[in-house]
């Protein structure tokens, strides 16, 4: 049995008998690490001294008796866009290469509130702008069912390091589907909450009305447990939400009979590649066996969406971002005047993705430009959100494809930017209308994991879950796991 | 071109950037056809259609005004690349 493999609630059911400690698990995996990190490069900063520290002390909790929540002692991978107080947090970016918060995440607090071990702080896109990693300042993250390919972003080092076997769970960040491509790249579960019900205070902000942390795991009796400890109201988050927080874990079901699923006709005629097809028909064949009532549905303004949500996010962006001039925190290049201070602050801190989307927000929000790009972007996410609002008439949830391609190689799409944001075509209009979606895999295509996407009604959680659940009781092809051992 | 060289200094400067004459010249040709692919939004006719800045309904969240702890001071300082008195330095203004 290796230990990187398992599940958390099996770890953690392990740990409750007293088979394992803490401490043996946070070693297994750091050995696991020290075997295959160099070939995945997943990481930005690990954490063994101060991991091995917490676990010890979570051991000893265990010892006296004291109750434990299910992710006590399990090692988690954090994004590296959400604060650690005392440690580096880089967003993957030259401007914050030594930044060190002063507080923690409210999602990390109350992670380390449940007893879980921070194993680590994972790569990503630069401040969250991309779909491979490749934006990353630092390395590229590597696919680890085939390392000459990328594990999607910007969450890619999180999905990347639970496929791996080097965290058994992370959260990412998902403003375009920057949790759930990169969940199905690299063969995992990754859900995005609906807007709000995640606080995001101390998550690095990008895109404030289309960010939100969620979960990357193994399975879906994992999702619900982390969404049992991170969902809730914070007070320091203007934006969340205020809606009580069920327990997933125990509403978890074995049943779709009678659930209406709906397939928008509009993902299935974007282009999807026929491997991918191939296997979303098998799914739907699946859950109609087991008795769902799949019905087509249409969602007319799919095709428009990444345009608006390219306006919408750099716009949003290019406001965010002002924050890095070199005065308060991050990198100065020091200058004779303030003025070049700051210019040369951005210009040598940014990347180039990044550089690209600030100057499209500034222009999409320049008094000239504002109602004919920005205006007309928000309007089309009102149809977008509309869409979505007239389908609930219909059915329960919708399944899609999580991304119409399996992996692509790294330097495919790196110096085409369009290229790159089309990707998340099948991702994109969930967080334009704030709601909840779940990507799980589903087999394998000429050896590259296949992703399913699930997307529910605002704070319908639990229905992703069930179909997921239900999915995953009854086929071998949601859970995955790579071979990394071979070369 | 729906967008020009001027145009990507200007946007420079407002964004405070700087640019070099070669990446000036690369983000024209790469804006411009972003700019081309999101024109595709013309095409939808919404006159009579509200914008939406958030897809989940928000309120204003107001709280009674009574001090509570922030962050102190000198935290709030550890990551400035340079201070003074308690103070965020920088370059001379005027």
């Amino acid at each position: 049995m290796q230990l990187y493999t398992l599940t958390v609630h099996q770890l953690s059911e392990l740990m409750a008998q007293k088979k394992i400690s803490s401490v043996e698990l946070i070693n297994a995996y750091l050995e696991r690490s020290s075997k295959i990190e160099h070939k995945i490069q997943a990481f930005i900063t690990h954490t063994k001294e101060e991991a091995l520290a917490q676990a010890r002390i979570v051991d000893a909790k265990r010892m006296q008796g004291e109750e434990l929540s299910p992710l006590a002692g399990i090692p988690v991978a954090i994004n590296d866009n959400i604060c650690t107080a005392g440690l580096k947090t880089t967003c993957a970016s030259n401007i914050l290469n030594s930044y060190i918060p002063p507080a923690d995440a409210t999602v990390v607090t109350r992670l380390k509130n449940a007893g879980s071990i921070l194993i680590g702080k994972t790569n990503m896109d630069e401040f969250g702008m991309g779909s491979s990693t490749e934006y990353s300042a630092f390395t590229p993250t590597k696919n680890p069912y085939a390392l000459e390919a990328v594990p999607g972003g910007s969450s890619g080092g999180s999905a990347a390091a639970v496929a791996a076997g080097e965290a058994a769970f992370a959260l990412g960040s998902d403003t375009a589907g920057d949790i759930r491509q990169p969940a199905a790249f690299c063969g995992v579960l990754g859900l995005k909450p609906t807007y709000g019900y995640v606080p995001r205070t101390g998550l690095i902000s990008y895109a404030s009305s289309l960010d939100q942390i969620g979960p990357l795991a193994r399975d879906i009796t994992d999702l619900a447990l982390i969404l049992n400890a991170i969902l809730g109201h914070d007070p320091k988050d203007s934006t969340s939400a205020t809606v009580d927080v069920p327990d997933f874990k125990a509403g978890l079901v074995n049943d779709v009979k009678g659930l209406r699923i709906g397939l928008p006709k509009e993902y299935m005629e974007a282009g999807v590649e026929g491997k991918v097809a191939a296997k979303i028909q098998e799914a739907v064949k699946q859950l109609e066996d087991m008795g769902a009532i799949c019905v087509e549905v249409s969602l007319p303004h799919t095709e428009y969406a990444v345009a608006a949500h390219y306006i919408i996010s750099c716009a949003e962006a290019s406001s965010n971002l002002a924050r890095y001039d070199g005065v308060r925190y991050g990198l100065r290049v020091e200058a004779e005047d303030v003025l070049s201070m700051f210019m040369q602050t951005r210009s040598q801190g940014f990347g180039d993705e990044v550089k690209r989307r600030v100057l499209l927000g500034t222009h999409v929000l320049s008094s000239a430009s504002y109602d004919e790009y920005y205006t007309q972007a928000l309007k089309v996410r009102t149809l977008n959100k509309q869409d979505f609002d007239q389908v609930w008439t219909q059915v329960d949830c919708l399944l899609t494809p999580a991304s119409l391609t399996t992996a692509f190689k790294i330097g495919e799409k790196a110096q085409d930017a369009l290229a790159m944001y089309l990707s998340n075509f099948c991702t994109i209009p969930v967080n334009l209308a704030g709601l909840p979606a779940l990507t799980l895999p589903f087999g394998l295509a000429d050896g590259m994991p296949v992703g399913l996407q699930l997307i529910a009604r605002h704070f319908d959680e639990q229905t992703l879950l069930r179909v997921g659940y239900s999915l995953e009781q009854n086929t071998d092809q949601t859970s995955l796991k790579p071979d990394l051992d071979r070369e | 071109m729906t967008i020009s060289k001027q145009d990507v200094e200007h946007i420079a400067l407002s964004a405070r950037l700087k640019l070099t004459e070669e990446e000036i010249k690369l983000y024209t040709k790469q804006l411009d056809s972003i700019l081309e692919c999101v024109d595709l939004l013309e095409q939808i006719d919404t006159t009579d259609v509200r914008p939406t800045a958030h897809g989940v309904e928000l309120f204003n969240v107001l709280r009674e005004d009574e001090v509570e702890p922030s962050l102190p001071q000198e935290k709030a300082l550890i990551n400035a690349p340079e201070t003074e008195h308690g103070f965020f330095k920088v370059p001379r203004i005027i």
